[in-house]
């Protein structure tokens, strides 16, 4: 915990923070021993005066120096929200405990009564509670302790729970441990760190209340005096010597925000950690090497120029994204084409590149990302320059995206026949009233029972099959050429896979559209797609086929093929899987990506990166691979639960 | 284009019976009510939690006996406290709020002449705050997502940290000195014009514009990282379209949560930037009647500013449901 806190230190706010609150420390101690005698000195004969060189900040009525005065009453206002800060704890740790120690019944009870009263302001409880503990002082630490006392219950309360769930205290009250102990012993212990957090940022607010009730009067009591007082005092003679009520007010400020600041920044600084890691492990794992610095150029791609009938171009397609140590290559130069009505797959392993390449040619992939190729062509257009409002309509209604997760890919907050009509309504021109005939129309095509009355609904009331069909619905609201769909059933349970599978065959068959499969699943692929692209580590390894997909040549591809399983295999039994890890974004070995995994890799195979070729063995295919096509030695594919993890 | 049924799909299950808004709506009105019972009977017992007599207190120790007695006469004080109870509740039901000590008025006399400035004070500058926070919220949201602006949400995030520990009435103090008594720019007193609308309002908008600000901008930036969002950059709708017709109103939902709050607190903030400004309002009128001990006023302030917040909360529960009615079936 100690190295967490003084990580605070570090950051350049909590810094000024820190050291902001040990000055307005300091100033408590120390204030009324050096300036005490000043702060009182009685000068009648200049009084209200404005700032002068012997009073930097004025005098009061009574002749007497501001500035010694806010310098004195920080004791005064530090001690008094700190008490009432203490008082808002030790209530709101009772209340926010009693659940846990009362059980249940009693339980509820308190809690509704403190949510009841989170609902009210705490300056209202705060007025409340001064009018019922009276006017001064003692008054306005209980008013302003009391006050915050819900706000702490309430956080204590979820604190609690969180820790109350955990394992080991179940443990423990399985082991008979009482209540009460478990809670001291094990709960408060853990739920100390965030509780001070809070306590600190509450001091801070406690400051601030204070001096607000002492402004209105209803604080500290003259002859004695707060920072809110002297407010109190100083707005009086507003308009003779501003300076009487910024100088306090300034003070009341800097040590509010200094305890606020430091809360802040420790909440920060302990939340940061969780972060951190959820950022890095997106593309780069942790403790990843330098990136290669020689990273291979993309092979030499043997695609000839693309054919009339090709609907989308790709050459040397890549994607880097900026990583700690030196770009990160997901995608590694692409090249394929896809032609009028074809459907072509892209298939797997998770991590090989093959959705960031679906997002990169519908470029759709994050502003982070950056994306190169020699050509990138859809229908003729050059999708890598800037877009125009000609270019947008084009692809808004030509090409038509299918995601991977239909629960979070539709907007919540917007009916589905709007989701829809808005395609036609900005990119058709349709007016309001047909686009909404249309988007029924295409709910209707996509086999959306009641269409009319679907598309008055939310995404929330379609269940996971409907809305995947919605989303197709929604690319056909155009003339689409070429529907790319990235794992669009994988998030769907096994029943309804087909049925979206089979709607998207039928849609292609219909009218001519041409597919871009993105799948994990070879099967899936074979079935649906006519031509099939295996990538490795952000390579086309072998494109072939799919009727072609038992007589494939890279030792990669027949791995993939060789897992699916068939009608021998025992169903009972794990999936198989292929030995060894995919290969890391970040740490991309020289030579053929595949080597480390592959059963025929030799020294040539570790020192040069096959190119994808023309296979001369098999017309019309391509393959990267040195012994493609080689006989592999047997039992190459293992039981997913023999895999050692490496 | 025709595609042919190949299977009829199966039936699609609806969740919940009956409809959610009814369910919804007696929920919440079951919420407000049992709050609404609380607030009353905490301002009852208010005068009765007092330590020591209320009118005495009231009168100050040189007060004959004979007019302590008349007047707790007078204020029922000496019925049992059921009985005293069951008056208050009828009182309020017919809009009896009781007498002023000092000034013998009916209170609810004196709360109806003093409401307006504070509901034109407290109305003006939300809505101040929310035009405002929510295009600067949304613009910071777009221009700090994912990968861009770093040093801007920096900036942005310790500015707002900051703006929003400035309490109200130390704003007010500030901007009187500066518009007020330094330029004499801006009436620092009073609500005669509309200029003497400007300082107070923005001195109670300020510190919930900057949270305000803070929540939605926060919330963009998770929402533009959506999957919808990509889904509506894949129909290559405008960027505006994308930023205001598709993530603001679900950025927008979770700020709300948080602006009922500040709503909320804003109602009971009006009590210090009223005495900053001398705004003829309840704010000014609740402290000197605590001050003069006149509890039935302040009994009668404390219920109005008790009820503004739970029917801005409540008007704020609807609003959400209204915006994502998600949330109307996610409480069941
Ligand atoms: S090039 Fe070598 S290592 Fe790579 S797949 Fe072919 S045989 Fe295996």
């Amino acid at each position: 915990m100690p190295h967490r806190w003084s990580r605070v230190a570090r950051s350049p706010l909590g810094l000024v923070a820190t050291a902001l609150l040990v000055a307005v420390a300091a100033l408590a101690a120390l204030g009324p021993v050096l300036w005490g005698d000043a702060a009182e000195a009685v000068d009648t004969g200049n009084i209200l005066a404005g700032p002068s060189a012997a009073h930097w900040a004025g005098t009061d009525n009574l002749g007497r120096d501001i500035l010694a005065r806010v310098l004195v009453a920080s004791r005064l206002s530090v001690v008094l929200a700190l008490l009432a800060v203490a008082i808002a704890v030790v209530v709101g740790l009772l209340l926010g405990t009693a659940p846990f120690l009362l059980g249940r019944r009693a339980g509820r009870l308190v809690s509704a009564a403190v949510n009841t009263a989170v609902a009210f302001p705490g300056l209202l409880l705060a007025l409340f509670f001064a009018v019922v503990f009276g006017v001064g002082e003692t008054g306005a630490v209980l008013a302003i302790g009391l006050a915050g006392a819900p706000a702490f219950a309430r956080l204590v309360h979820t604190l609690v729970s969180g820790v109350a769930a955990r394992d080991f205290v179940a443990a423990a009250r399985v082991a008979g441990v009482g209540r009460a102990r478990i809670l001291v012993r094990h709960v408060l212990p853990n739920i100390a760190e965030p509780l001070v957090v809070n306590a600190t940022i509450g001091a801070g607010s406690a400051l601030l209340s204070f001096a607000g009730l002492s402004f209105l009067g209803l604080g500290v009591q003259s002859p004695s005096f707060d920072w809110g007082r002297l407010l109190y005092d100083g707005a009086a003679a507003l308009y003779l010597n501003p300076a009487a009520a910024l100088a306090p007010g300034a003070a009341v400020l800097l040590a509010g925000l200094a305890f606020n600041l430091v809360g802040e920044s420790v909440a920060k600084g302990l939340g940061i950690e969780g972060l951190g890691v959820a950022a890095a492990g997106r593309w780069v794992v942790p403790g990843g090497a330098a990136a290669p610095a020689t990273a291979p150029d993309p092979a030499p791609a043997e695609v000839g120029e693309p054919a009339d009938d090709v609907v989308l171009g790709v050459r040397d397609l890549a994607v880097s994204f900026p990583g700690p140590s030196g770009p990160v290559r997901p995608v590694r130069g692409v090249s394929f084409d896809v032609r009028r009505g074809e459907a072509v797959g892209i298939v797997g392993e998770s991590g090989c590149g093959k959705s960031l390449t679906a997002l990169a040619v519908t470029r759709l992939v994050d502003d982070d990302a950056r994306v190169e190729a020699t050509r990138l062509h859809l229908l003729g257009t050059d999708l890598r320059a800037a877009q125009t409002t000609a270019d947008r309509r084009m692809l808004g209604t030509a090409l038509a995206v299918v995601f991977q997760d239909p629960m979070t890919s539709l907007n919540p907050a917007h009916r589905i026949g709007a989701q829809l009509a808005e395609v036609a309504t900005h990119h058709q021109g349709m007016t309001r009233g047909r686009a909404a005939a249309r988007a029924v129309d295409r709910l209707d095509a996509v086999r959306i029972p009641d269409p009319g009355e679907r598309a008055r609904q939310y995404p929330h009331e379609f269940s996971g099959g409907m809305r995947q069909r919605a989303m197709i619905g929604m690319g056909l609201m155009g003339t689409p050429a070429l529907i790319v769909a990235d794992e669009p059933t994988t998030a769907l349970d096994v029943t309804v896979q087909r049925q979206v599978l089979d709607l998207l065959s039928d849609v292609r068959a219909s009218d001519a559209v041409a597919l871009l499969l993105i799948s994990h699943d070879v099967a899936v692929v074979g079935e649906v797609c006519d031509r099939v692209l295996v990538m490795y580590a952000g390579r086309i390894v072998e494109d072939l086929p799919a009727a072609e997909l038992a007589g494939a040549r890279h030792p990669y591809t027949r791995a993939l093929v060789d897992a699916v399983p068939d009608m021998d295999t025992d169903l009972d039994e794990p999936l198989a899987t292929i030995p060894g890890r995919p290969v890391d974004p970040a740490d991309v070995p020289a030579g053929c990506a595949y080597a480390a995994r592959c059963p025929l890799a030799d020294a040539r195979c570790r020192g040069e990166d096959p190119p994808l070729r023309a296979d001369p063995h098999a017309p019309g295919r391509r393959v990267a691979c040195w012994h493609a096509g080689e006989p592999l030695p047997p039992s190459r594919v293992v039981r997913a639960d023999l895999v050692q993890s490496p | 284009m025709t595609v042919s049924v190949s299977a009829p799909p199966p039936p699609e299950v609806r969740r919940g019976e009956g409809n959610p808004w009814l369910r919804f709506g007696a929920r919440r009105l079951a919420r407000l009510l049992v709050s609404l019972l609380v607030l009353v009977t905490a301002s009852f017992a208010m005068i009765h939690l007092i330590p020591g007599d209320p009118v005495r207190g009231a009168l100050g120790p040189t007060a004959p006996a004979e007019l302590v007695a008349a007047r707790r006469q007078a204020l029922g004080l000496d019925d049992p406290l059921l009985t005293q109870y069951a008056r208050y509740l009828q009182g309020l039901l017919t809009g009896d709020l009781g007498t002023s000590l000092s000034s013998q008025l009916p209170v609810s006399d004196v709360v109806a002449q003093r409401l307006p400035a504070t509901l034109q004070l407290a109305v003006l500058a939300f809505l101040a705050a929310v035009l405002v926070a929510i295009p600067l919220g949304v613009a910071m949201g777009v221009l700090t997502r994912r990968g861009h602006g770093r040093r801007t949400e920096l900036a942005f995030t310790t500015g707002s940290i900051v703006v929003a520990t400035v309490p109200d009435f130390l704003i007010g103090v500030g901007l009187v000195s500066v518009f007020g008594v330094g330029l004499g720019w801006l009436p620092g007193a009073g609500n005669d014009t509309a200029a003497a609308y400007v300082l107070p309002v923005i001195a109670l908008a300020v510190g919930p514009a900057a949270i305000l600000a803070r929540i939605v901008r926060v919330e963009m930036v998770r929402v533009l990282e959506a999957d919808f969002v990509r889904t509506a950059r894949a129909k290559r709708l405008p960027a505006r379209t994308i930023h205001l017709g598709h993530a603001l109103p679900n950025a927008v939902t979770a700020a709300l949560t948080l602006g009922g709050l500040l709503l909320g607190a804003m109602v009971a903030g009006t009590v210090l930037v009223e005495n900053v400004f001398a705004w003829p309002g309840l704010g000014s009128t609740i402290v000197q009647s605590i001050l003069t001990k006149d509890y039935p006023v302040v009994q009668a302030i404390v219920l109005v500013y008790g009820l503004g917040v739970l029917l801005v909360n409540t008007a704020v529960d609807i609003a959400i449901a209204l915006l994502d009615p998600r949330s109307t079936i996610r409480e069941d």
